[in-house]
């Protein structure tokens, strides 16, 4: 399953920073973000709790780049 | 402005008085210490929380974090021995300004070219007791009648039901000629309504209609990562260690060999200096940042000329462009097939045609449209009966009760019927009644006005092989080929023949060069797929070619296609030149300061400096008109 987020993030390589911590994120099979528009996508594994995980990746994130916010 | 850039504007002015102010006073001791701390922290808590908050999420060495080490390193460098604070201020003021002047130009030119792609509409005018109200489209229900007056843009794609106007498509399209329309006509939303109220019964919800497909593709196109942007990510997971490990060689290598193998001082505070200088220097952030911009500039500026381009990939791949494959009919000619010839051996021209066109009146093969058309006046369906359709020769067919063949020439010599041969090119369509020969129609198809130049400009744009495919016969193939100046033709194909010859030709090629497809997306969807990029023409409104082709042109002008293969060059070069300008003055940079030539007020500036520029060349990406 894909679902896109808008997000907030300021630098382009902080951008990629909070990619790589969303990828990592249990029950996420890949993320993608779009510096540009300021989405996100990801694409989680079947059968996951969506907002758990959106949790988790919202840390993660927060962890690499503390600026950051995503809207779900 | 932001509020929270409008903030950071606040601080850097406060800073800069209080810090100004403070250099003219004559305190020494704690108190400037004190003094001092103040410009300093209103300046630079924020990156001291950040730095404090990523060790404790063991993310060091981010940029919070050296800058914090190498401000407080000066700050404490101050208060023991010099009493200079500025420095520390200073970097601290320089870096937020470069940051501040970041954000707000990545943020400029992303709303300035999201601006260029807004045709989302705002609202859709409904009728309600006389009155009309504003309703957001997205509440709109499918068969709505919705009233769109002059300068507005049609919010839902829809049927005129009353009134006329024309309509500027070019949001859509690129095509800046207006077109008019009238009661029945088919409107997309996205268009501007110039002249006439038009009131249009919606025939799509919002997320389906025209404007807000096009948006989602454009938008999401630069999430499509190209083989550049890889690179840049791959670049940076090698970069952000080696600079590491060579800040961390340069803090200890050189005063350990003056130690132990000059026997001079070990002068550590210079070199431990250098090396955190080093560090701060060596943020990738002009790379990182311009590349997805330029693409994302490039994708903008060939939607706003009606060239739909799916992701940066493909931009990347149609500037590798070598081959271009063109489908003829629809592609090249119009795909609407006129008369342009009647040979009569016994009938009148008239009642030839009419017979013709009774005898195809059930089909809705384009040539039998052709024939109707051509006759003009309406057909009477009762006069034809029995009708046979001959699979790949004609129809058989009792017209007012003689039998009639409407056919090719296999169809003539099926039903042993000699037949004249007519010297000029096109599809010829023989007709007999009672098995007696009638004489024929020639049907062809005209080029398209832009077709000629259409191939030159590609050649022009570097396009090594133009080829052609057509189901048509080798005689017309050869002349439209003739005509345009297209080197190679392969005719009388059927779908799947086209995919063969498309792979035979993509294992001919080498592997750096890119070949592309250009058809009308309806017929050819596997070969669209098959192709290193599809592109799809006169695509507007027709979902199935915008869902299979990779490039998309809105209208159906073959020029557009060099227009794409130029921009995506343009675009392609701006990324080209960003990364060896950045890469290049980066490493030139961090070896100034690695020698003690730059300190860190030159580091900043030349990273902010450079990225400032990287962002100016990638907008350059937009402007693609005069390609």
């Amino acid at each position: 399953m894909k679902k896109t987020y808008k997000i907030e993030v300021d630098c382009a390589n902080c951008a990629l920073k909070m990619e790589d911590a969303a990828k990592k994120t249990d029950g996420v099979t890949d993320a993608a973000i779009n510096f540009m528009t300021q989405k996100m996508v990801v694409e989680f594994e079947d059968g996951t709790d969506v907002d758990a995980v959106m949790k988790t990746v919202l840390k993660s994130c927060k962890r690499v780049e503390s600026d950051c916010e995503i809207y779900f | 402005m932001t509020k929270k850039q409008k903030k950071m504007l606040w601080r850097i002015l406060a800073a800069t008085a209080l810090l100004i102010l403070l250099s003219l006073l004559p305190i020494k001791g704690p108190l400037r210490f004190v003094l001092f701390l103040i410009p300093y922290l209103v300046i630079g808590y924020d990156i001291l929380i950040k730095a404090g908050r990523g060790i404790l999420n063991r993310q060091i060495f981010d940029e919070n974090f050296l800058m914090a080490i190498a401000t407080v390193g000066a700050m404490i460098i101050g208060a023991v021995h010099s009493g200079d604070y500025v420095e520390a201020i200073a970097v601290m003021l320089f870096y937020q300004v470069g940051e501040l002047f970041q954000s707000y130009a990545v943020g400029k030119s992303r709303k300035s070219i999201s601006a260029l792609m807004d045709i989302r509409p705002d609202y859709a005018n409904i009728e309600k007791e006389g009155a009309l109200i504003r309703l957001p489209p997205d509440e709109v229900e499918i068969g709505t009648v919705i009233t769109v007056q002059p300068g507005e843009k049609i919010p839902l794609d829809g049927i005129v039901v009353e009134g006329t106007s024309s309509l500027n498509t070019s949001a859509l399209t690129g095509e800046s000629l207006p077109r008019d329309v009238g009661m029945g006509d088919e409107v997309h939303s996205g268009c501007i309504n110039i002249s006439g109220v038009l009131k249009l019964r919606s025939t799509k919800e919002f997320g389906e209609s025209t404007a807000s497909k096009i948006l989602d593709l454009v938008e999401n196109a630069s999430s499509r990562k190209s083989e550049t942007e890889a690179f840049i990510t791959r670049f940076a997971k090698i970069y952000t260690p080696a600079v590491c490990i060579s800040a961390l060689a340069l803090a200890l290598l050189p005063p350990l060999v003056s130690l132990f193998f000059l026997e001079t001082s070990a002068r550590w505070s210079i070199w431990l200096y250098r090396a955190l200088t080093f560090l701060v220097a060596s943020c990738p952030c002009a790379l990182v940042i311009s590349i997805p911009l330029t693409f994302f500039a490039g994708i903008g500026g060939a939607s706003k000329e009606g060239i739909l381009v799916k992701g940066s990939n493909f931009l990347e791949a149609l500037s590798q462009t070598d081959c271009v494959v063109m489908d003829k009919t629809g592609t090249l000619t119009q795909g609407s097939f006129e008369v342009t010839k009647i040979h009569c051996e016994s009938l009148s021209e008239e009642a030839l045609l009419e017979l013709a066109a009774l005898a195809e009146i059930a089909s809705s093969h384009p040539i039998a449209q052709s024939l109707q058309r051509a006759y003009g006046a309406p057909l009477d369906r009762n006069r034809v009966s029995r009708v046979e359709e001959i699979g790949g020769g004609g129809v058989l067919a009792t017209v007012d009760a003689g039998r009639v063949a409407v056919g090719n020439e296999k169809l003539m010599i099926q039903i042993g019927v000699p037949c004249s041969t007519c010297q000029q090119t096109g599809t010829v369509i023989h007709i007999a009644v009672e098995n007696e020969y009638a004489g024929y129609i020639l049907i062809s198809d005209e080029l398209k006005p832009t077709s000629f130049k259409a191939i030159s400009e590609l050649k022009k744009a570097g396009v090594k092989q133009t080829v052609m495919l057509t189901g048509d016969t080798k005689a017309v193939a050869e002349q439209v080929a003739d005509t345009l100046g297209i080197a190679t033709v392969y005719s009388e194909l059927l779908p799947q023949d086209k995919v063969d010859r498309v792979e035979a030709l993509l294992s001919k090629k080498p592997t750096k060069a890119k070949l592309a497809f250009v058809g009308d997306g309806i017929n050819d969807a596997p070969v669209l797929s098959r192709a290193d990029i599809g592109i799809a023409m006169g695509a507007m409104g027709s979902d199935a070619a915008i869902e299979a082709a990779d490039v998309v042109l809105m209208d159906d002008d073959p020029l557009k296609i060099s227009k794409a293969i130029k921009i995506a060059r343009k675009c392609l070069w701006i990324v080209h030149q960003n990364i060896v300008f950045a890469i290049s003055v980066k490493i030139l940079s961090l070896v100034l300061v690695a020698f003690g030539a730059a300190g860190m007020w030159l580091a900043i500036f030349a990273d902010v400096g450079v990225m400032i520029l990287a962002v100016l060349n990638a907008i350059r990406a937009l402007f693609v008109k005069k390609l």
